[in-house]
């Protein structure tokens, strides 16, 4: 594992589209942008089982993971929603990562990881209680062993990092993940995080998309040399892989799954990827974003490089297809139709689980805004 | 020669005339150089004055404000953008243990004059940490000056005081307000409004009713409502809340004889309870009755349907004021 992981620098020299698109030889590749697939000592017999049917299953959810996240942000164009971060671009780095978890390891994430939200079981009308604003949450962590996203930048990595040690502490083997982006990575609390988990030998991953923004900013303000540069100096390995190659994210992550189930400790992975859409919905990129760079990168996208290898490898026929296209409408219909189930929480919901006991102040102030209310609505004010 | 500006565009013109008037003024925070700012505050200084004036820093608040500090000891005056209030947590260490202390710990010999803009307070329908009010923590904290302003003049105005104020100053905008408009006189002098001064923005004399920031419009509003109901509300704007003008409190008090604080902030250990403390002390005899606080809850800041519960509004504060009155009110019968 360690030799994968200090070789992977050996990486694709032979990489046809080298001219094309610069030499990514820093970057693990197995899916080149035009769909070939190409061979990577190191890491193929990690992805050996990824067969036809298990590639349709990544694509299938790549699709159904964009047509959620298109729809969500049309709900808030609509006004059904106050806001939504999409992930647009970065499917492939949430759905092979996600994917190859075991429901056992818990993630802690950032606020567009809505396609690990989508693997992880999380309902589809949980994830838009928050954009919606009628909760701080959406759902329940432990029944789908994901915290709720953190918005405050940073924050989740050393709560990934305190869960891992206490999976080592009970002896079992189950992994926690931090996903965050690039922008995060300037934060206290991820290097923090790294010290501690590497030295606790803590069985965390560190799951850094970088998007190549931070609002913005541009990862060069944050990092002068690649992100996945800095974990090594305290003393966790990295990986740095292709995030728009659903197949090269799949390896590494296995890597570091299989790292951190079997002793080896932390392990970072920068998935080097694109955010192709604005940060949040109410984001105007054209106010500092490169077009060529956005066309550079559209030219990559994850979702038509394995559209383009199952095609040419005959297993996206008609059939496929159809079937993709009616499991992503019928999601998007079902996702549109919660959206508009969800109601407007009750007034003196303000003072719900502020203490888990009863607490005497916050109490007194929610029979006095109750006895108010019923005050009002008496029409006397 | 004064002109219509937004409160956003009016600490912006501030921002400009501290950049040109003096070349160790910096801007530092995240976003605020080609973007500028995520409410334009700062729109058009970094292509004017240039990224070694105007710095898109690291996302790190503690970094952004540590090298703030770094920068001061080097003679700089540093102004710097948290993004948003709820984020202003990472840099607390630097400002509460380094900051605010520094001037004391060397015995005067260091001085930090920091701007600190924070965007604060709810009424956006945003999510976690986009609303918050967290000023208490700073006026509780010795050694930092705390502002707010509540129209374009004033922001305009006491921007620049700020800045040029040898303390650290934390500046807090209120956002929900970034776009009224008001005139906005740029040749008033700044030194004939000194940044701790408090501001009667309505005259009356039943009830004095204490406000700043995002909520003297409220109570203004409050105010005009009340006077068709025959009452007489005095709004005093406090712009400063370290330290207080008691005395502007204080004469409006011995006037109207009653007093309703009203803030965002969680009332537990907020602002109104300092202001309540001090006036009855200063002012017991002429008291007509208790003090009265209306304030967000003793709640973390809700999801954004329930704000309009949690922030003060037009009825909350006139219901108070009904209260210190003696008039019907919702805790007629007593206390709940
Ligand atoms: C502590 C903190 N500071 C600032 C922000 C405001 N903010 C929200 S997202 C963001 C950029 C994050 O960039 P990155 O970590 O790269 O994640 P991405 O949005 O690209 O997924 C910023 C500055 C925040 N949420 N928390
Ligand atoms: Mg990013």
């Amino acid at each position: 594992m360690r030799s994968a992981i200090s070789e992977q620098q050996s990486g694709s020299e032979e990489n046809s589209l080298s001219e094309v698109f610069g030499p990514d030889e820093e970057l693990i590749q197995i899916l080149t942008p035009f769909g070939e697939r190409v061979s990577q000592p190191l890491f193929d017999s990690w992805i050996d089982d990824v067969d036809s049917a298990a590639l349709l299953a990544l694509y299938e959810d790549m699709v159904v993971v964009r047509r959620i996240d298109t729809e969500a942000t049309a709900l808030q164009r609509q006004g059904e929603l106050g806001l939504w971060a999409p992930l647009l671009g970065q499917e492939a780095a949430q759905i092979g990562s996600a994917r190859a978890l075991r429901s056992d390891d818990f993630v802690f994430t950032s606020y567009r990881e809505n396609a690990v939200a989508y693997c992880r079981g999380v309902q589809l009308v949980d994830l838009v209680k928050v954009w919606r604003g009628v909760a701080n949450s959406g759902w329940n962590p432990f029944e789908v062993n994901m915290a709720t996203p953190a918005v405050i930048i940073g924050a989740q990595s050393l709560h990934a990092t305190g869960y891992a040690m206490g999976c080592q502490k009970d002896g079992v083997d189950s992994v926690a993940v931090a996903y965050f982006g690039d922008g995060a990575t300037s934060q206290g609390d991820v290097n923090e995080a790294m010290i501690f988990a590497a030295s606790f030998h803590a069985p965390v991953i560190f799951f850094c998309q970088n998007n190549q923004w931070a609002i913005s900013e541009p990862v060069g303000l944050q990092a002068v040399r690649p992100i996945s540069d800095r974990s090594p100096g305290f003393g966790i390995p990295s990986l740095r892989v292709d995030g728009n190659d659903v197949l090269a994210v799949t390896a590494t992550m296995r890597i570091a799954l299989d790292r951190a189930r079997t002793g080896g400790g932390p392990t970072f992975i920068e998935a080097v990827t694109y955010r192709m859409g604005p940060h949040t919905t109410s984001d105007d990129p054209t106010k500092y974003e490169d077009v060529d760079l956005h066309a550079q990168w559209a030219a990559k996208d994850p979702i038509l490089r394995l559209e383009r290898h199952l095609e040419a490898t005959g297993v996206l026929d008609d059939a496929a297809r159809a079937s993709v296209k009616e499991k992503s409408d019928e999601v998007a219909r079902g996702f549109r139709a919660a959206c508009h189930t969800l109601d407007d929480p009750e007034p003196l919901a303000v003072f719900d689980h502020v203490y888990s006991a009863p607490h005497s102040g916050v109490d007194r102030q929610k029979r006095q805004y109750a006895a108010y209310l019923s005050y009002i609505e008496g029409g006397t004010r | 020669m004064s002109e219509t500006l937004t409160l956003s565009k009016a600490i912006g013109t501030g921002l400009r005339r501290a950049l040109a008037d003096d070349d160790k003024v910096v801007l530092m925070g995240e976003d605020i150089g080609r973007l500028g700012g995520v409410f334009r505050v700062t729109e058009g200084l970094q292509r004017d004055f240039g990224p070694d004036r105007v710095m898109d820093t690291p996302l790190a608040e503690a970094g952004i404000m540590g090298t703030a500090i770094g920068l001061a000891f080097r003679g700089y005056r540093p102004v710097v953008e948290i993004q948003f209030d709820g984020f202003i947590y990472p840099a607390f260490d630097q400002i509460v243990a380094q900051l605010a202390k520094l001037h004391y710990r060397t015995r005067g010999n260091v001085r930090m004059p920091i701007t600190v803009r924070v965007p604060y307070g709810g009424g956006i329908g945003s999510v976690e940490h986009h609303s918050e009010s967290p000023e208490a923590y700073f006026a509780h904290t010795a050694g930092l000056r705390v502002v707010t302003c509540s129209n374009p003049q004033d922001a305009h105005t006491m921007i620049r005081q700020a800045i040029a104020s040898d303390d650290p100053v934390m500046f807090f905008e209120p956002k929900r307000r970034y776009w009224a408009k008001g005139e906005v006189d740029e040749t008033i002098d700044d030194s004939t409004l000194p940044m701790g001064s408090a501001r009667v923005a309505a005259e009356g004399t039943d009830v004095t009713l204490v406000a700043y920031g995002p909520l003297v419009k409220t109570a203004l509003d409050a105010a005009a409502a009340a006077a068709d109901d025959g009452l007489s509300v005095e709004v005093v704007d406090l712009r400063s809340l370290s330290p207080i003008d008691f005395d502007t409190v204080e004469a409006s008090v011995r006037k109207t004889g009653r007093l309703v604080i009203t803030h965002e902030a969680a009332q537990f250990g907020g602002l109104g309870a300092e202001i309540a403390a001090s006036i009855t002390d200063r002012c017991f005899y002429h008291l007509e009755a208790a003090p009265a606080r209306v304030t967000g809850f003793d709640t973390p800041y809700p999801a954004a349907k329930l704000e309009e519960h949690f922030l003060p509004d037009l009825d909350r504060i006139l219901d108070a004021v009904d209260r210190v009155l003696g008039r019907e009110n919702s805790l007629t019968g007593g206390l709940v």
